[in-house]
């Protein structure tokens, strides 16, 4: 590369790290002082672009229209932050950390069908900036004056909000929050209206961020996680709730990829290497370098304390006649049932191992993950790929599977087992998205962004009955396996592990080898499960694999409770079927299952069975 | 005579989890007043100011302050009553200046209630004076039990909630500190003081109750404690 190169692609990852500090920093701030993991940050992103793009049609394209749009859209996406936060979150305060996870997740649900709504499905590409959509002469380059202009936003944004924090009341009380809103409150200050502010001054960066893309980016309903994962990478690179680490995070991962686009395929000693293929995967592999390094980020200090919660309740063991009945039971359902339904039914004892084996994870062994899917797409791909790729029996495959998936998770879970809380939750998630842009981009092997076709079962599997009677069998093994494991020595470990660390190492327990031993674990049961699932579709594609895919898995797992073991079977059925059910009878199906998950979270913050006992133990009191 | 009290709490219940703290406590504060609540370590002391500032949800009774019920408000409302509170555990913003700490505890001016402003917090306390800019992370214990108290008199307080300010502070401080509760009260602020220092509470208290196994079992004059070698001997002595 010439030095003129260089200096275009470190001015090119300059401009595109400007909206990305805006969002990440507008995330920092929200987790800082709520402790909320707010998903629909990337939402808020969207909705600016979308904002913008509509109030410049209106407007009209002068400089005042479009500079006018951009300032209008980001307050308009400020206040529909504080609508999110008044309507939603200030009603669940109270409710454990991942029941507001599970609301912000169908907040995305519902902000994409109003997207998809209001604007279409289309890409709808923006105008250049009037005034500004000439190129600047650099060392012989032509760079565009837009993108200088976007690096001087970021330092400036930076300042504005180092002065707001610093030199005002309310930054004061921003930062005093962060570490400790209990005192804060009870030094007379107004959390619920501080909160407020705080999402609308994060929405307003986030809306920013996304207007001022307009012209470089089309608006389209895929920025929403797109987005979120680049704000998550860049917010725990720089460190949680530092604002500075944020900017300093942006520059590195917007520079990085810049680069790994300019670099394109260089060929060393031989061998071909593609750097533009590694832009989708750079941000994470930086991610996953840091972490390793800095536990907390580049400028991030440990996480303060989080405020007491009440101990878990005492997970009960559900009998083996409950177990064995409900076998039964679906065991007759194909007697009764049409075609239609069995398939439906595979779909759902596929689900409920996978998101039981998330349950295993997050509730009993304490380590929330974000990218499950990782482990159910590579059990998956690696079924197809065995059979197809390397011409073994189905059969072989199907049972090989989920051991492919847990060799992934023992190098995944050695990284993240290291890390706790937020931090291994983005962890997971990044090993997710590096797992899928390897998918995604190896063409030859995996199908790239088609998948792979004709994975389907032996003959004496085909029939869709017997074929459900298989999934029936293995994942209900796998599940009972898994509850059977949490009553054992080493289930014991790995709930002390959760409730007090310190205690159990002082007792002798080697926690990390036994949680990275869970990692595994559910690891490979995940790959059973998709395994199991890919055989019944015939295909995979990426999805499979997607961030969208691990959410599903959380709104399983949320939906029908973390703190119950039946919860997450239930919650996979009825999310399942709701699903099926609700996308054959409306094009908004998402903003149906938003809606019908937020209602659940505001009336049953337990999930759907922790509230179910609650309500049956009421009334037994009053029978009483 | 029987001007209503300040404070006032009836047969307060709480819980910590499922653990049953507070049996019943009843007790009042006047006007003007220093009141010590007394116990050994666990009897509840703390666990009695934070039901009454509602950071731990009372479970059944009443507690009057200014003539409101306030066991159901929220902490920040009943702040804004002007009941300050200081924390055992101090609970200074580590990463803010001092001024940026007595900043977070300013509240409106009280009708009726000592005004307090930064110039006069530092006369009350000199040493915080010498560094106004220093982040509360990086000042000693003393250091910061005295910006604690100062930070709750930013909100121009009526009845200051005092948790163990002379745990674990030099003979030297307690002293000062104990200069700090009498000038207090010469402002006119009644305060509540939990202690396990008997010695400390007899310098600067009126009154006394004490409590044990989240009951009070003693209410009277300094004085009658004082006296009364058996009572101490039964409840206080370690």
């Amino acid at each position: 590369m010439t030095l003129a190169s260089i200096l275009i692609q470190l001015l090119n990852g300059l401009a595109a790290a400007a909206s990305l500090f805006l969002v990440s920093a507008g995330l920092s701030l929200i987790f800082g002082v709520t402790r909320i993991v707010n998903f629909a940050h990337g939402s808020l992103y969207m909705l600016g672009l979308y904002g913008t793009y509509s109030l410049i049609q209106f407007f009209g394209r002068t400089p005042l229209g479009f500079w006018g749009a951009v300032v209008l859209a980001a307050l308009a996406v400020g206040l529909v932050g504080i609508l999110i936060e008044v309507l939603v979150l200030r009603r669940i305060y109270r409710a454990p950390e991942l029941f507001q996870l599970l609301a912000t997740f169908a907040v995305v649900l519902v902000i994409k069908d109003i997207a998809l709504f209001t604007w279409g499905a289309e890409d709808l590409v923006g105008p250049r900036a009037p005034g500004l959509s000439t190129a600047v002469e650099i060392m012989g380059r032509r760079i565009p004056a837009y993108d200088l202009l976007l690096i001087a936003i970021g330092p400036v944004v930076l300042a504005l909000l180092w002065l707001l924090l610093t030199r005002t009341r309310w930054g004061a009380l921003v930062r005093a929050a962060t570490q400790d809103r209990e005192m804060v409150g009870a030094l007379g200050v107004d959390q619920a209206k501080l909160f407020t502010s705080v999402f609308f001054v994060g929405s307003v960066l986030a809306g920013l961020g996304g207007a001022l893309q307009i012209p470089r980016e089309p608006a389209n309903l895929e920025l929403d996680l797109a987005i979120i994962a680049d704000a998550f990478v860049v917010t725990v690179v720089g460190g949680l709730g530092s604002i500075g680490g944020a900017f300093l995070a942006a520059i590195i991962i917007g520079v990085a990829k810049a680069f790994c686009i300019g670099i394109g395929t260089v060929t060393w000693f031989g061998f071909e290497v593609s750097f533009s293929k590694l832009t989708l995967v750079v941000e994470f592999l930086i991610m996953a370098l840091v972490l390793v390094v800095r536990p907390y980020g580049l400028l991030g200090k440990p996480q303060a304390a989080q405020r007491a919660t009440e101990p878990a309740p005492r997970l009960q063991v559900p009998s083996w006649t409950f177990a064995l009945v409900w076998l039964a039971l679906l065991a007759l359902v194909p007697l009764a049932a049409d075609r239609y339904t069995t398939i439906l039914l595979t779909d759902i004892v596929c689900f409920a191992l996978f998101s039981v084996s998330l349950h295993f994870i997050m509730g009993p062994a304490g380590m929330v993950s974000f990218g499950h899917a990782a482990y159910f797409g590579i059990g998956a791909y690696a079924a197809g790929l065995l059979m197809k790729r390397f011409g073994l029996p189905m059969e072989a495959a199907l049972l090989l599977a989920p051991l492919v998936a847990g060799l992934f998770a023992i190098v995944y879970g050695w990284f993240c087992v290291r890390l706790s809380g937020v931090y291994l939750a983005m962890l997971t998630l990044a090993f997710a998205q590096i797992s899928w842009s390897v998918v995604f981009q190896w063409d030859s092997m995996t199908g790239g962004s088609n998948g792979v076709f004709g994975v389907w079962p032996s003959a004496w599997l085909a029939d869709k009955t017997t074929y459900y009677y298989l999934a029936l069998v293995l994942c209900g093994a796998g599940i009972v396996f898994l509850w059977r494991v949490l009553f054992s020595p080493f289930g014991y470990a790995l709930r002390a592990g959760r409730d007090s660390p310190l205690r159990a190492e002082a007792i002798g327990i080697d926690l990390r080898g036994f949680q990275w031993a869970a990692f595994v674990l559910v690891g490979a049961l995940a790959g059973l499960a998709g395994a199991v699932y890919a055989f019944s579709k015939g295909s995979i594609s990426p999805s499979s694999i997607s961030i969208a895919q691990s959410t599903d898995g959380l709104i399983m797992v949320l939906l029908g409770g973390v703190e119950t073991l039946t919860g997450p079977v239930v919650g996979a059925a009825i999310f399942t079927w709701l699903r099926d059910v609700v996308a054959r009878n409306t094009e908004f199906w998402r903003a149906v299952m938003g809606g019908v998950i937020l209602l659940i979270v505001l009336l049953f913050p337990q999930g759907l069975v922790g509230g179910l006992k609650v309500l049956v133990a009421r009334w037994r009191e009053q029978r009483a | 005579m029987t001007a209503p009290p300040m404070l006032e709490v009836k047969d307060l219940h709480a819980f910590y989890g499922r653990a049953h703290i507070l049996h019943g406590i009843s007790l009042e504060v006047r006007a003007g007043e220093v009141v010590a609540l007394l116990g050994r370590n666990g009897a509840g002391k703390s666990t009695a100011m934070k039901a009454i500032m509602g950071l731990v949800t009372p479970a059944r009774g009443e507690v009057s302050f200014a003539g409101m019920r306030i066991e159901r408000l929220p902490p920040y409302r009943i702040a804004r009553l002007g009941l300050g509170y200081v924390p055992e555990e101090r609970r200074i913003f580590t990463e803010l200046s001092v001024m940026e700490n007595l900043e977070v505890g300013r509240q409106a001016v009280r009708a009726g209630v000592p005004t307090w402003t930064e110039e006069k917090l530092f006369k009350l306390f000199p040493n915080l004076a010498r560094m106004r800019e220093r982040p509360g992370g990086r000042m000693s214990g003393g250091e910061q039990q005295m910006l604690t108290i100062a930070r709750t008199l930013m909100g121009n307080p009526s009845c200051v909630l005092l948790d163990e300010p002379s745990e674990g502070l030099a003979p030297i401080i307690v002293e000062e500190m104990a200069n700090s509760i009498r000038a207090l009260k010469g402002e006119g602020v009644s305060v509540i003081l939990c202690e396990q220092n008997l010695h400390f509470a007899l310098g600067v208290a009126d009154r006394a109750y004490i409590i044990e196994k989240g009951q009070i079992r003693f209410g009277g004059s300094m004085a009658e404690l004082a006296a009364n070698e058996s009572l101490r001997e039964q409840y206080l002595s370690v």
